[in-house]
């Protein structure tokens, strides 16, 4: 009894922190779980049998490629700097790992008459975070890339840089048409604006709204993860390694691994932006038992994300990359004036529904 | 302080350019050769390539050696469709010593490089989709090559270098195996290579990626002696199938596919055609050769090894046994000229034989070659990513262009 009391008095200290090694631990879980999906998957699309050795199915494989990444030798070119040659990787991984903090991964919980959110923290500039974090992203690819004294990492380090860049444009035009829809830049407020599935005769979802803005953020989320078709820093036939051309070891895994976290959190925010997030329909029939509500919201969350990791599989196996001037035409001249237009339109339909203020 | 000093441009000629060393081993060079780039950001001002990273002296090791002794050779040159390449051997021999051959080996022989024609250009167009970056286009088709790969390991135990058939026809008698084989691999492959087509030849980013890049005109290709498909690509109709036929080709019914302005997809697209005209011919062929028949070598006793039991019981066929197998059959003086069309061009073998039991000279006209001369022209202000899949797509293969 003297226990709970304790617990829930402090519960808003603790929480947050057990969200945050919650968020933690599944980003990394999911991450690592991720490379060998796109391996079966992979195997799968190409008639292949893929990781089969490591316990049954292959299933221990990324515990396996841990292990070898760590045991492996460490590896630092005498020409590099040092320093940065280390800091790359670092930032690459932590800014990764720092997006998942503002995602309302479910509904509210009740423990003990309390109510937590299922949010590690709950910031009015929720959205704004994403993007200054995920822009912050690209240095670890750049210092890496360019401490490496490599030209060919410094040639995915600029690529890299540049595209990220060129995107990041359209994408934060698509984002600010999400925000004048939504009126808020607090995750947790556009997730509760998307309730359920349908309201007042349409879809309660951003996505049906406006699916435009859905598709200039997804095309514009591939190319800020690297993967194809925008897989152009590293593309293995032209540049070697790309930007860890240089890399061994943990190192290496870190930039491997930055790629498939980033990869669960751009597909986290796509589904809370777009797709309702942890909402799921007929979720109202259920509002006796908020707990209920909150395992499967998070659970409808899970399986939203993991959907779009692996359509970000499929369209890696299925479709060539682009040359570095067509990327860069699709970018500037085709998603950056579309995004505009999107936003243009947008915000004429809202002023002549009435829908602003 | 004048003007001057203050946020100066670089001039063009004061530009600084890297040194990208692309090679020797690199993912993307299809065996070892060098390209040193000189680089504008991602474009190419200049290339320098350095070839003879695996030169072998070929030319050299084939006057020391008996006839018989030079189809291993031959297998390392393209070894992608060695098939050819031994074929062209053996017959730029017959055509030395002035052998006829029965129209079935000569069947027989179009059938084994028609499917060595295939497994070559399934290689080298599945791994342009590698260098666009697409990867399962290339593991679909590569099961069809396997496939091919295993007909030569049942009319000859190898698979890649396959030292297939001998001077004067065949070693040994296709096996019904084969046949059916064969069959399956003819009934088959339209399958395959028409879901190969539908993933990569109407792809938008493909089509965007490979049209227009690494462009080859007619002049160019002419003045370079371009020849195969890459000649074709460019637009001009040139086949040493039909040109000039060898091994009864004359019999048989095709179309040389060409293209319009020699780059990447019309290489693409002209190789893509010409496994449907490969297949047509091995259709052909089939249809006319007498599966029961015992021929499978012509009369030239001084190379084809005769029947165990001859060996035992025939003086003639002793004597011809151990001559062979020492390499001491001798063979008239002459000179020789003999091409094959074959992976990705014209094969040529040009032989001088003062007498004796090897030959005096042998050049070997190799096609990949000829195309990498032409590759640093080719490149030049083209990016990267361009020059990758130009040299991907001239399927340069490092055998053949060192020797």
């Amino acid at each position: 009894m003297t226990l709970s009391i304790v617990l829930v008095t402090f519960a808003g200290f603790w929480f947050p922190l057990i969200m945050a090694g919650l968020v933690f631990a599944v980003s990394l879980g999911v991450a690592a779980y991720s490379t060998y999906v796109e391996r079966k998957f992979a195997a799968f699309l190409q008639d292949r049998l893929g990781p089969s050795r490591a316990g049954p199915w292959g299933i221990l494989q990324p515990l396996a490629d841990g292990v070898k990444m760590v045991m492996k030798e460490e590896i630092i070119p005498n020409v590099s700097n040092k320093f940065l040659f280390i800091l790359g990787p670092a930032i690459a991984m932590l800014t990764a790992l720092m997006t998942g903090a503002v995602i309302p991964w479910g509904p509210k919980i009740n423990i003990g008459g309390e109510w937590f959110s299922l949010q590690v923290a709950d910031v009015n500039i929720g959205v704004l975070y994403l993007l200054g974090v995920v822009s912050i992203g690209v240095y670890g690819i750049m210092i890496g890339g360019w401490a490496s004294n490599n030209k060919y990492a410094l040639l995915g380090a600029l690529r890299a840089s540049s595209q990220m860049i060129s995107y990041e444009i359209a994408m934060g035009i698509s984002v600010i048409t999400l925000i004048m829809l939504s009126g808020t830049l607090q995750t947790s407020e556009i997730a509760a604006q998307q309730h359920g599935f349908w309201a007042d005769g349409w879809f309660t979802w951003n996505f049906f709204k406006n699916p435009l803005t859905f598709l200039i953020f997804f095309i514009c989320a591939l190319a800020e993860t690297n993967r194809t078709p925008f897989d152009l820093p590293e593309c293995e036939t032209e540049l070697v390694g790309g930007y860890h051309t240089e890399y061994s070891s943990m190192k290496l895994g870190f930039y491997l691994f930055a790629e498939y976290v980033n990869m669960f959190i751009s597909s986290a925010v796509m589904s809370l932006f777009f797709f309702g997030g942890y909402n799921f329909p007929f979720m109202d029939e259920l509002s006796n038992h908020p707990n209920l509500v909150a395992v499967i919201g998070a659970a409808s969350m899970l399986i939203k994300t993991l959907f779009f990791v692996m359509v970000f599989m499929w369209i890696r196996w299925t479709i060539p990359r682009f040359r570095y001037d067509q990327l860069m035409n699709l970018g500037w001249k085709i998603l950056i004036p579309l995004s505009l237009a999107n936003l243009v339109a947008t915000g004429i339909t809202m002023w002549a529904t009435g829908k602003i203020g | 302080m004048s003007n001057h000093d203050i946020g100066k441009l670089a001039e063009p000629e004061e530009k600084v350019y890297t040194t990208l060393n692309l090679g020797p081993t690199h993912p993307a060079t299809h065996g070892i050769f060098q390209n040193v780039l000189k680089m504008d950001g991602e474009i190419i001002v200049e290339a320098e390539p350095t070839i003879g990273y695996i030169h072998r002296a070929f030319e050299k090791l084939a006057e020391r050696r008996p006839y018989n002794q030079v189809t291993p050779i031959t297998d390392r040159l393209n070894y992608c469709s060695s098939p050819i390449n031994n074929m062209g051997w053996h017959m730029t021999v017959e055509k030395l010593i002035g052998a006829e051959l029965p129209k079935r080996v000569e069947y027989m022989r179009v059938v084994v490089m028609e499917l060595a024609r295939i497994a070559d250009h399934i290689i080298c167009n599945s791994v342009i989709g590698v260098d666009t970056g697409a990867m399962t286009g290339f593991l679909y088709i590569f099961q069809w090559r396997e496939k091919i790969y295993d007909i030569y390991e049942q009319i000859c135990g190898a698979r890649l270098t396959t030292n297939i058939g001998r001077i004067g026809g065949f070693e040994r008698n296709f096996s019904d195996k084969v046949w059916s084989l064969i069959d399956d691999f003819v009934r088959d492959f339209p399958k395959g290579l028409t879901e190969f087509s539908n993933l990569l030849e109407r792809n938008r980013i493909f089509m965007d990626r490979t049209i227009n890049a690494g462009p080859v005109s007619q002049k160019m290709a002419l003045e370079y002696s371009f020849t195969g498909p890459n000649l074709r690509a460019a637009g001009i109709d040139h086949d040493v199938r039909v040109m000039n036929p060898y091994s009864s080709y004359q019999d048989f019914d095709f179309t040389i596919p060409i293209g319009t302005q020699g780059d990447v997809y019309d290489r693409f697209m002209v190789r893509q055609q010409e496994m449907w005209e490969s297949l047509s011919i091995i259709k052909q062929a089939l249809k006319n050769i007498d599966r029961k028949s015992p021929v499978f070598s012509g009369d030239v006793p001084e190379f084809v090894l005769p029947e165990k039991a001859e060996v035992y019981n025939n003086m003639e066929a002793l004597i011809y046994h151990f001559k062979i197998v020492m390499g001491e059959t001798e063979v008239p003086a002459g000179e020789v000229y003999h091409s094959v069309e074959g992976g990705n061009g014209e094969l040529g073998y040009y032989l001088i034989s003062d007498g004796g039991r090897t030959p005096y000279r042998l050049h070997m006209r190799r096609p990949c070659f000829i195309y990498y001369q032409a590759y640093p022209e080719i490149i030049k202000g083209s990016m990267l990513s361009d020059a990758i899949l130009t040299m991907s797509s001239m399927n340069v293969i490092a055998g053949e262009l060192d020797a």
